[in-house]
């Protein structure tokens, strides 16, 4: 059972660390802890949770910055954004329905994983709106990186290590991010597919037209029926949804010539306002595994091999799959219980690199057996080790929360 | 400014180093003659200028990863260099190292429609990426203004920017992949043509890093669809403070214009009588903001610009109405630089960043540390995104002028981070900005940020002497302090 810590300040927090450094005791960081299960298991014998580093400290919507304690909720940063008509563009998704219902998501969860919604294609992931940050190293020691502007390049991109870096390389204690204006209208076209085979080629010629696309998503038959949304769960056949965001009559103009190009792919409908945040929120949420049991693989390659890619699985293993990204993105649930979760498959399925695959959710036997994220070249592998070490010679931060016991070693 | 003494122990093998490099490069890739490397003296920085030790030029990966790993293995150091247009001396030579220069690897490799991306080699330059796309309707967001010379291998290395990064981002948001030599000669592979990382976003981290990481050998770039609409508005303030006033009510109206610039009234007169762009003469500042989309939209939101623009006290509003007008409205500010260039013999262009919100107060308190050193300045600003280009004019045959110049420049800069900015928003650090790190950054940041670099070079090699005010060796900084609480600094040499 592992000792639970909630520093009160970053004061405390650095203290903690000092001390663990001292002694040498890994600790494992979470914010609110709704993510905590994806990655590796941990020989973590205290538990630091950066709830209590919370509140918003700066938000200037005209500047388009916020900073926040690494701690605050992500709900109260969305609502205090939503007042002034803006968000986080690259749309954070909420997984907690995959593990702890219950868990809150707090900011520094949020960028440290770096897991982008649907917009991802349009307006990047966390990284890429993270502007500046103050972390506590695996040193003990306080560093600040970037700043609250958009344009600098003072110095080392820190922000872009810590982004992605599940907390293995520092404790964040404050966060400074880019947000945006909301398009005040947000349109779906929804393509009834006539042939599922044509979803990536549609979902393509959406990105490709100079219609600014904010989401393109294939959902295939045995999914739509779980979907909230009376149009999709009625469909009845394989869906594509293509989303478009911004002013009023310029929403409606893209709309119209989108369906246009989109024609020939099957029936065309619109989904408005209420239902389109409903898909959108399913699409980003993996709702279309919510209640179900399985592994959950997510996916990312290059839009043009997913197919094959796909078809790779699918030939080995039972499974269930939707598109994002238009079609960079898989989300891919086991339906059969493999005791590596397929991995050997999924992996392989990958040419060496040209995407990766992370095992978001499986068992503690699976994970135990299985490298949870995308072994990486060696080069890369080694590199990385010495960038980790850098910031935390001790491995005191969530030790090899990212890299699978058996890499570590190289025996990959 | 004070570079790193060179080691009189590699001078003295010079021409040993440069047998050994024609095992691995053609004679003609070699450049040892001091005519052939008087042509690589100095950068877009050009008050810093050095001979170089010897110029390698190599023709792909493969002969880059072998001159490293030579390098490595005999402590000579690399400059690596593209098209040299840095303005902060992120190119200068040293005289106890090999500049390696980029530009023959010029190839664009692969255009890819269905991923939206392109894969070039890194001596391509930027307007070179949207020539090869543009006859199917698409461009490479980032534009820094010498895009006709500067390459992509440069751009990656600065995390160049340019006047649309608001709407689009810098180099570090339009990037997909990096193949790259580290400095012991291994070839990695960052990314590809899918998004984001399965482990550490080491391309984030090597994207503005001014060569100090690695040789960036291949960059895939992310390309997007032109607009089908491109609209610019010229709008023009009695006051600086009521343009700036602009700008965040547009923005705070949720409008996000794809550029935003603004210029001060010495900046106008000099690009009017320069281009005759149309610019209002009568005014204390011009904002020009560009609006791009589908033509609905882009009409829609130019009237609502133009009303916010009435609405805080524009003088002048007017809409171009047509490409060329467009056009004509950016040559003012385009040429901004050469224009205040026949106004003053010299001018030195700085680069800090600054919350928006802040502009009429350092605007003012430019104005008086220009009468203060006694030289003037305009002030041409990416209002958006908070870039402030002040170029301050001097003459370098004035005795004391330049220094005078350097002194106000950094003066500028220290303002730009006391009120919560930045020393460069896009022009990098190198040389000139390196001793001003630390009114930025405390101690322990530098340290953090030299501890990656000894991940990447643990022997110093690459680019010594640019972005950081005090070397330490990469054992010192590994070493982890534990002293009752204490950290240690034992004094450092500085130069």
């Amino acid at each position: 059972m592992s000792r639970s810590l909630k520093p009160r300040d970053s004061k405390d927090l650095e203290s903690i660390i000092g001390d663990a450094l001292v002694n040498r005791t890994p600790l494992e960081i979470i914010g609110g802890g709704s993510k905590r299960a994806i990655g590796q298991l941990m020989p973590t014998k205290k538990e630091v949770s950066l709830s209590a580093l919370s509140g918003i400290t700066l938000y200037e919507p005209k500047e388009l910055v916020l900073s926040a304690y690494a701690g605050t909720p992500l709900e109260e940063i969305e609502s205090v954004l939503g007042e002034h008509n803006q968000h986080l563009a690259f749309e954070p998704i909420n997984l907690s329905h995959l593990f702890f219902y219950n868990a809150v998501q707090t900011i520094g969860g949020v960028i440290s994983t770096n897991l982008a919604g649907p917009r991802r294609i349009y307006s990047g992931a966390p990284r890429d709106h993270l502007l500046g940050a103050t972390m506590i190293t695996g040193r003990g020691e306080t560093i600040k990186t970037g700043g609250r502007v958009v344009k600098n390049v003072t110095g080392y991109d820190l922000c872009k290590l810590f982004a992605g870096s599940y907390g293995t390389l520092a404790a964040a204690t404050k966060l400074t991010m880019k947000v945006l204006p909301v398009g005040s209208k947000i349109r779906t076209v929804l393509i009834s597919l006539e042939k599922e085979k044509d979803a990536v080629s549609a979902m393509i010629a959406s990105l490709q037209s100079p219609y600014e696309v904010s989401g393109a998503s294939f959902i295939t038959s045995a999914l739509t029926r779980r979907s909230e949304v009376s149009y999709i769960a009625r469909a009845n056949s394989s869906i594509v949804g293509i989303r478009i965001e911004g002013s009023g009559p310029s929403v409606n103009a893209r709309c119209s010539k989108l369906k246009n190009l989109l024609m020939n792919y099957g029936d065309i409908q619109e989904l408005h306002y209420h239902n389109s945040m409903k898909f959108w929120q399913e699409v980003a949420n993996v709702s279309p595994y919510k209640n179900k049991k399985g592994a959950i693989w997510r996916i990312s390659v290059a839009p043009s091999m997913v197919i094959e890619t796909v078809n790779k699985i699918i030939r080995d293993l039972d499974v269930e799959y939707y598109l994002d990204w238009g079609g960079g993105l898989i989300w891919l649930r086991l339906i059969e219980d493999r005791s590596d979760a397929g991995a050997r498959t999924i992996r392989n399925s990958i040419e060496v690199g040209k995407g990766h695959a992370t095992l978001i959710r499986a068992t503690e036997d699976i994970r135990a057996q299985v490298p949870v994220f995308q072994p990486q070249a060696s080069g890369i592998r080694e590199l990385s080790k010495r960038i980790k070490e850098s910031f935390d010679p001790a491995g005191i931060l969530n030790p090899n929360k990212m890299v699978h016991l058996l890499e570590a070693h190289g025996a990959n | 400014m004070k570079m790193p003494t060179p080691d009189s122990g590699i001078i003295a093998r010079r021409e040993k180093i440069v047998e050994a490099l024609k095992a691995i490069v053609p004679a003609s890739s070699i450049i040892a003659e001091e005519e052939g490397l008087r042509a690589y003296e100095c950068d877009g920085l050009t008050a810093y200028n050095a001979l170089p030790l010897i110029v390698v030029l190599p023709e792909n990966v493969d002969q880059i990863s072998k001159v490293l790993k030579y390098c490595y293995q005999s402590n000579v150091k690399i400059v690596p260099r593209g098209a040299g247009t840095s303005l902060s001396g992120g190119a200068l030579p040293l005289g106890d190292a090999i500049t390696l220069g980029l530009g023959k690897l010029n190839k664009i490799i692969e255009v890819d429609y269905q991923n939206r991306c392109v894969v070039v080699e890194p001596g391509v330059t930027n307007l070179a990426i949207t020539e090869a796309v543009k006859n199917s309707g698409y461009y490479y967001a980032p534009d820094p203004s010498s895009q006709v010379a500067c390459t992509i291998g440069g751009n990656v290395a600065e995390n160049a920017g340019g006047v649309h990064c608001l709407k689009y981002g810098l180099t570090t948001n339009n990037l997909l992949g990096l193949k790259m030599v580290l400095m012991d000669g291994q070839i990695i592979n960052l990314g590809g043509k899918h998004l984001d990382s399965g482990g550490y976003d080491l391309m984030g981290v090597v994207t503005g890093s001014e060569g100090l990481l690695g040789v960036i050998t291949e960059v895939t770039v992310r390309i997007l669809t032109k607009p089908s609409e491109i609209r610019a508005l010229l709008m023009g303030f009695n006051t600086s403070e009521e343009a700036g006033n602009c700008v965040g009510s547009i923005i705070g109206s949720g409008i996000i214009p794809s550029g935003m610039e603004m210029m001060d009234r010495k900046a106008i007169h000099a690009a009017e009588n320069f281009v005759h762009a149309g610019y209002p003469l009568d005014v204390d500042a011009i904002l020009i903001a560009e609006i791009d989309g589908p033509l609905d939209e882009v009409e829609y939101l130019t009237n609502q610009v133009s009303e916010i623009a009435y609405g805080v006290g524009a003088t002048f509003v007017r809409s171009s109405l047509n490409e060329e007008e467009r056009l004509l409205f950016w040559a003012g500010r385009k040429a901004a630089f050469p224009a205040v260039g026949r106004i003053s013999p010299d001018y030195y262009c700085m680069d800090g960043t600054i919350p928006r919100h802040r502009l009429p107060e350092v605007l003012k308190k430019i104005a008086e540390a220009s009468d203060k050193y006694g030289l003037g300045v305009a002030n041409v600003f990416h209002a958006g995104d908070g870039n402030l280009h002040p170029l301050i004019l001097y003459d370098a045959n004035v005795s004391g002028e330049l220094e005078r110049a350097e002194a106000f420049g950094a003066e500028i800069l220290k303002l730009c981070v006391e009120v919560g900015g930045v020393l460069t928003g896009e022009h990098g650090v190198g040389v000139e900005k390196r001793d001003l790190m630390e009114t930025m950054f405390s101690e322990e940041d530098l340290k953090q940020q030299q501890r990656v670099k000894c991940a990447f070079d643990s022997k110093q090699l690459l680019n010594p002497g640019k972005v950081f005010p005090k070397l330490h060796r990469c054992a010192e900084l590994g070493r982890v302090h534990i002293n009752n609480g204490e950290l240690r600094f034992p004094e450092l040499p500085r130069f």
